[in-house]
């Protein structure tokens, strides 16, 4: 019997485990495509796209490895297009303003969410859930007249403000303060901590898993948010990065491809240096639901 | 015995006192919101009762157009129909893939795999489906069809497969983190008395994870609402008929400035999504209890 239930694991072993790591490399096939697509020139580019520019019949071409591979993409990118640079320090500037204010406003309102009991608490806490789920476009008109009224239209602000206050962020970490165990947050007051220092050194320290999970969630967010800088800056030279991209036209496929490669390759460091932070924030997060 | 007393009695006022200091550290927070989001919301409330060109009263006016608009109609159709669909397919892949990782630990290393697909810009995706969906496309010229995926009714499932492959990485540690909640003894107990692997996951595991099922739904009935990025940089403003959705409707009301019928739909929007909310809390609730 013993032996039938080990066989069976190891045939289902066979099944599972190509299954699921095919399956994975098929769903990062879009960024490899990137990578040999940003070292093709454009000529190779031309040939292998006729179909498509012309709209006749036939297929595009495709080789993995380029047969005159090329960094003339990136060096057009890096040094001779000024705009790129700019944008890509907008968005920066934009995302770093958003995580900060996020981490200023979202994390004390979290941790009012979990450490205290008053009255109306489940209701904001609702209310909070549901502002988080409405779509930019339910609340697209009222943001712009409010951002008009203090004439922040076509500034950064009108992007940066509206993402602070967001409350996603306040979702995500609530769920890891939770996970706090109640009896610390005791033994802290019973120590004589204040509520301040309950919350910087007890509750801080102990939800940093989710906080991290948080942020990093909400830099992908914004690093590639395109409805609010597009409804709210009409000035291009304020554009963040993420609305370069769509610019682009497909005849100039390999240039394109350089600089998506370029946008994704800052979030996936970001991804990179906190995947551990946030593997261990996302089990924190689940765990109470 | 004095001692205890009032040692109770001072925990007893501490925590009637406590409850206005989770006031203040959600403050901030509050202000921001409430100047962004919740105040110019309520103005959006009135403007739905007047008309955008002579700024007049006409009550309930706004509601019947909007209920009548044949766009209205289409795209919450549309949109409703995107939502069941996409949902459950999105949390069974998802389910099914953490559960290979979650009976086989060694397939948890290919979970970045499965992550990264998050950190892509919509532009990037955008460029890459277009060679790999259109007329003359990389699908098509494996399997030698002319299907047009992009510009007919297939748009919907090309967007389906976008939602699937973005969110699955992230849906599926959700997942993973509530099952590894469940203590083993429940699974060990459940094998000693002879259940098979099958009854093992009707009766243990899918009950312990109704807990981690909230949270997972909000979250993908969040980012459904997000597939309008990559159906707007594909079809623009006016997709076809199978995908065009409320965000679309009311990003046309926005360019052309029909503010009275946006309040409307936008009060609408917000009434339907927030009984959506408090339906899916209320369940979760009594789950809890």
């Amino acid at each position: 019997m013993r032996q039938q239930k080990g066989k069976r694991k190891y045939l289902l072993r066979l099944l599972v485990y190509p299954i699921i790591v095919l399956l994975g490399v098929c769903f990062i096939l879009p960024i490899i495509f990137l990578l040999s697509g940003s070292i093709t020139d454009n000529i190779e580019w031309q040939e292998r796209m006729t179909a498509l520019l012309m709209d006749t019949k036939g297929y595009i071409e495709w080789r993995w490895i380029p047969d005159y591979p090329t960094g003339e993409h990136f060096k057009r990118l890096l040094f001779y297009t000024p705009a790129f640079m700019k944008l890509f320090w907008n968005s920066i500037k934009i995302v770093g303003l958003i995580l900060v204010g996020q981490l200023l406003v979202g994390v004390p309102g979290a941790w009012g969410f979990t450490a205290f009991r008053f009255r109306g608490r489940q209701m904001l806490f609702t209310l909070y859930i549901i502002l988080m789920l409405l779509p930019f476009q339910v609340t697209m008109l009222s943001k712009y007249l409010v951002l008009k009224e203090f004439t922040l239209i076509n500034t950064h602000a009108a992007v940066i403000l509206p993402a602070v206050f967001s409350t996603f962020p306040v979702f995500l970490m609530y769920r890891s303060f939770t996970a706090i165990p109640k009896e610390l947050l005791e033994a802290a007051r019973i120590d004589g901590a204040g509520e301040i220092k309950t919350f910087l050194f007890v509750g801080l320290p102990l939800a940093q898993g989710g906080i991290m999970a948080a942020m990093v969630v909400s830099f992908l967010e914004a690093w590639n948010m395109i409805e609010e800088p597009l409804a709210f800056l009409q000035d291009k030279a304020l554009w963040p990065l993420s609305l370069y991209l769509p610019e682009i036209d497909i005849a100039q496929a390999g240039f394109s491809c350089a600089a998506s490669l370029i946008t994704l390759i800052v979030s996936l460091f970001v991804f990179a240096i906190f995947r551990d932070s946030l593997e261990q924030g996302i089990l924190a997060s689940a765990l109470k639901g | 015995m004095k001692l205890k007393a009032d040692y109770s009695c001072t925990l007893r006022n501490r925590k009637k006192g406590r409850g206005w200091a989770g006031i203040l550290f959600l403050l901030p927070g509050l202000v921001g919101v409430s100047a962004f989001v919740l105040i110019p919301f309520g103005d959006v409330i009135r403007r739905s009762f007047y008309t955008a060109l002579s700024g007049q009263f006409c009550g309930l006016q706004n509601y019947t157009r909007v209920l009548k608009n044949q766009a209205f109609l289409l795209a919450a159709k549309n949109t409703f129909l995107f939502i069941i669909v996409c949902l459950p397919i999105l949390l069974g892949a998802s389910l099914l893939i953490a559960l290979a990782m979650y009976s086989f630990t060694y397939l948890e290393r290919y979970k970045a795999l499965y992550l990264l697909p998050m950190a892509m810009p919509a532009a990037t995706i955008v460029l890459v489906w277009k060679l790999l969906f259109a007329k003359q496309g990389f699908l098509n010229g494996s399997i030698g069809t002319e299907i047009d995926f992009l510009h007919t009714e297939a748009a919907f499932f090309v967007l389906l497969g976008t939602y699937v492959w973005k969110n699955i990485g992230y849906t599926m540690v959700l997942w993973l983190a509530s099952l590894k909640a469940i203590p083993t003894e429940l699974t060990e107990a459940a094998k000693v008395d002879g259940a098979g692997c099958l009854k093992c996951f009707f009766y243990i595991i899918l009950p312990c994870l109704k807990g981690g099922l909230y949270t997972i739904t909000v979250f993908s009935f969040l980012n459904a609402f997000k597939v309008f990025r990559e159906a707007y940089l594909v079809n623009g403003a006016y997709p076809p008929e199978e995908i065009y959705m409320l965000q679309h409707l009311f990003n046309n009301w926005y360019i052309n400035l029909d503010f009275d019928k946006m309040a409307a739909g936008a009060v609408l929007a917000a009434v339907v999504l927030g009984s959506v909310a408090i339906c899916l809390k209320r369940l979760w609730d009594k789950e809890e209890n």
